[in-house]
């Protein structure tokens, strides 16, 4: 079932939102041991809410528009008196002192927090293997990754474990896992998102998004989510973007362009797809031309000079001070080295270096200032290519789900598989990640569409037509 | 301009710097790593890029104000309660300067 069949029926009384978490319990009891998907499952929390949904149902009120819908939330986002890890052990058994704002948004849609899903640390990943509690599996093939870093995320939608789940993308953490785990994955235009309780990775490029398994499903979960947040001041003003009305309304002279410089080092398969997802949206009436984003392919470079620039400062807060892990020593700056040796993991440790590095005395210009300027180029770029077109087109991953392992000892190698995905963030444009077919070994596939900013209307009715148009 | 090639030196200066007490076996392993990711970001640090401004953040922020009022905050108990340590509702910490003389 849907989102959008269980809201409607639990608000209807013709199901109660006990019977709907209990059947995702059942499910996350079946799986979960082997997939790892959630970091914590609110078994009791969860019956709860639905106990307080289906009194209100009772009692003639109406919970709103997710009532009764189990939601999966990433484990960086900040649930009160909820254990909030971001996959790292420095952060083991902190309890926030507040909600994050979209899970208060959750809660007030009706909404029913199931667990906290799993994810590489701090975000930095693609594969969820960076998981101080171990790695999350792909429910199509455990022998795979689910992608990352939101990969728990991803992987409780493709399990049924929740009809929705709320990621954070970086760089491509909620399309990149939704193509390799075959969900919707969305990354809102930056500040339509409140980031208040999204623990910080890189806070210029961060943002929150929704996964699902239809289109219409994520249409849902960012209408209740977004909107203006006082708490952040990053948020931009005005009600959320309003899509769900538009998703039957087609592509019918919708100008898309496939970006060239985005068609190359593509598995064949995926390349086979993204060639039959264009010529299906030509087939529903969209003018469907090559687009050109000169800069894309500096990119990579410049968001791995960014955003580790931006984690190495935000990162600092984790100092065995206030919260999480302290590994005592005779004096403080001993005990800052001692609890962040401890407490961060590889990848982490790896970042915090080389941004502490981008920005270090006689390096910054090189690097992070270079990088900044990469990043106004891109945006020049894209300007440019959406004066011909209305929206843009490529693969969202440029392989399917590889197996655990494969990439782990290859930072670079593991980088690259967000090739396509991080050029939104640098713009802070949204895009999202649509299934569309299989691959290597009956693999998902996913296509990715991009808008410019504030375009989400554009590209959830472009997204509705693919999803009508991919092969079952 | 010139990207010069990262050294195991940099890496242990580096780690001071980031409040990494990194092991001898961690600062060999990054340095080699690091510098693979360097080499690749080679393409953005030779780029010619005169007259072009950086761009920090991808919106046009302006600073967010709002009246001085008095509002409900963080429970100060709740707070401290995640602290490794705490006393007397403070945050507690080992000792940072030296023993008066």
């Amino acid at each position: 079932m849907t989102a959008l069949e269980i809201a409607a029926d639990v608000r209807a009384g013709r199901r109660s939102a006990r019977s709907v978490v209990e059947a995702h319990l059942e499910a996350i009891a079946a799986r979960e041991p082997e997939l790892h998907a959630f970091n914590l499952v609110l078994h009791a929390d969860a019956l709860g809410e639905a106990d307080v949904i289906d009194r209100r149902v009772a009692a003639g009120d109406d919970p709103g528009p997710l009532a009764g819908v189990p939601v999966a939330v990433k484990d960086n986002l900040a649930t009160r008196g909820i254990p909030t890890t971001c996959g790292s052990r420095i952060l083991n058994g902190w309890r926030p002192p507040y909600d994050a704002t979209v899970v208060i948004r959750l809660r007030a849609a009706g909404a029913v927090v199931i667990g906290k899903t799993n994810m590489d640390e701090f975000a930095m990943g693609s594969s969820t293997e960076n998981s101080a509690f171990g790695p999350t599996r792909n429910p199509h093939d455990p022998s795979r990754v689910p992608g990352g870093s939101s990969g728990g995320s991803a992987a409780a939608v493709a399990a049924g474990f929740a009809p929705l789940a709320l990621g954070s993308d970086t760089g491509g953490s909620i399309r990149q896992p939704a193509a390799l785990c075959g969900v919707v994955g969305m990354k809102p235009t930056y500040g339509v998102v409140s980031r208040y309780g999204l623990v910080a990775f890189a806070s210029s490029l961060d943002q929150i998004g929704p996964f699902a398994a239809t289109v219409a499903d994520a249409a849902a979960l960012l209408e209740a989510i977004g909107g203006h947040d006082p708490l952040d001041s990053t948020s931009i003003a005005g009600p959320p973007p309003r899509v769900s009305g538009v998703l039957g309304d087609g592509v019918e002279g919708l100008r898309v362009g496939v970006v060239r410089e985005l068609t190359g080092g593509l598995d064949p398969d995926v390349s086979a797809r993204l060639v039959e997802a264009a010529a299906a949206l030509a087939g529903e009436g969209a003018k469907v031309d090559e687009a050109s984003v000169p800069s894309v392919g500096l990119g990579l470079s410049a968001y791995y000079l960014i955003a580790t620039a931006e984690a190495s400062s935000n990162l600092a807060r984790y100092d065995g001070v206030r919260y999480g892990l302290r590994v005592d020593a005779d004096d403080v700056t001993a005990m800052y080295g001692a609890t962040r040796a401890a407490g961060f993991g590889a990848e982490v440790k790896r970042r915090i270096m080389l941004g502490t590095y981008a920005l270090s005395a006689g390096y910054y210009d090189a690097y992070y200032g270079q990088a900044q300027r990469v990043r106004t180029l891109l945006i020049r770029d894209f300007e440019a290519a959406y004066a011909q077109f209305d929206l843009l087109l490529s693969a969202t991953s440029p392989t399917t789900a590889f197996p655990l392992g494969a990439k782990s000892d290859d930072p670079l190698a593991m980088y690259l598989s967000d090739v396509c995905t991080i050029p939104s963030n640098l713009a802070g444009h949204p895009a999202v990640s649509v299934p569309f077919g299989t691959g290597d070994g009956g693999m998902p596939v996913g296509i990715q569409l991009y808008a410019p900013a504030l375009g989400e209307p554009t590209l959830f009715r472009a997204a509705a037509a693919l999803e009508r148009s991919a092969p079952r | 301009m010139d990207t010069p090639s990262l050294t195991r030196a940099d890496v242990v200066h580096v780690a001071v710097l980031a409040r990494l007490a990194l092991t001898d076996e961690e600062v060999d392993v990054f340095t080699v790593q690091l510098a693979a990711v360097l080499e690749h970001a080679a393409d953005v640090a030779a780029l010619d890029t005169e007259g072009v401004p950086p761009t920090a953040h991808p919106l046009p922020l302006v600073n967010v104000l709002r009246d001085d009022e008095v509002r409900p905050c963080l429970d100060r108990d709740e707070v401290l309660a995640a602290a490794p340590a705490a006393e007397g509702g403070r945050f507690k910490v080992p000792r940072i300067l030296g023993e008066a003389p």
